[in-house]
């Protein structure tokens, strides 16, 4: 019984803090791509 | 769209032309390995020469985002190892003390989340943005960490627990108080409704 709340409490909270992570990480997924990594890209293309 | 190479037949497209499909994500997760952008985007950038360099490695049908990550992240650890760099980090733990109690709705205020997000062993950031956030599963985690599929399990728990420490998540009579010190003090410290 006790358990079982316990197991409850630790799921709750992993739930949360797995929400809060993806808020943190799909904010940073959405910041613009800097230019650099574009000419890189072209750089790396022109290379072949 | 240009295609070098043979097509490969399950995206139709050289693995090359998608890499900048995975830039931001590749980008967030050397920020959460980092904790700094300019030191980020350099990894991520070595990351890129590496991964066009050895594409031949790829093989094709697999999961391309999960092999840039294991490229980026083998990148961080060896240049660490090889610098073995003290970071100081008074200033995260600094902040972290001024971490509050969750909005009423359960949302953390983000930055207390990721100041306390960073106080995490790198491991531990690792596995958590691994299976917590970019939604691999902790076998392909396991596969791209190079350790047991039980190690990332492990790892991803010890990190949401001191989050939940950092943040003070701890509401008083759960979770795993097996320290009876720690009972002690959650005991004398009952959480006040607001």
């Amino acid at each position: 019984m006790n358990m079982r709340r316990e197991e409850r409490k630790r799921a709750a909270l992993e739930k949360q803090i797995d929400e809060n992570l993806r808020r943190v990480y799909e904010q940073d997924t959405s910041e613009e791509v800097p230019d650099r990594f574009m000419m890189l890209l072209e750089r790396l293309r022109e290379q072949e | 769209m240009t295609r070098k190479g043979e097509a490969n037949p399950l995206s139709g497209a050289d693995p090359r032309s998608e890499l900048v499909n995975h830039l931001p994500a590749l980008r967030a997760f050397a920020l959460s390995l980092t904790r700094e952008g300019a030191s980020a985007d350099d990894l991520v950038q070595d990351t890129i020469v590496k991964a066009w360099t050895n594409m031949d490695k790829f093989q094709p049908g697999t999961n391309l985002r999960a092999w840039l990550f294991t490229i980026l992240r083998n990148t961080f650890y060896s240049a660490r190892r090889k610098t073995r760099r003290e970071v100081s980090d008074s200033d995260g733990i600094h902040a972290a003390r001024q971490a509050t109690r969750p909005e009423h709705d359960g949302r953390l205020a983000m930055n207390d989340f990721r100041v306390a997000f960073q106080q995490l062993p790198d491991e531990q950031r690792e596995a958590l943005i691994l299976v917590g956030a970019s939604g691999f599963s902790y076998e392909e985690a396991a596969n791209m960490t190079g350790v047991a599929v039980g190690t990332v399990k492990s790892r991803a728990n010890r990190g949401r627990r001191r989050l939940a420490e950092l943040l003070h998540l701890t509401d008083g009579d759960d979770l795993d108080m097996t320290d009876s010190a720690t009972m002690a003090v959650m005991a004398a410290n009952q959480p006040v409704s607001r």
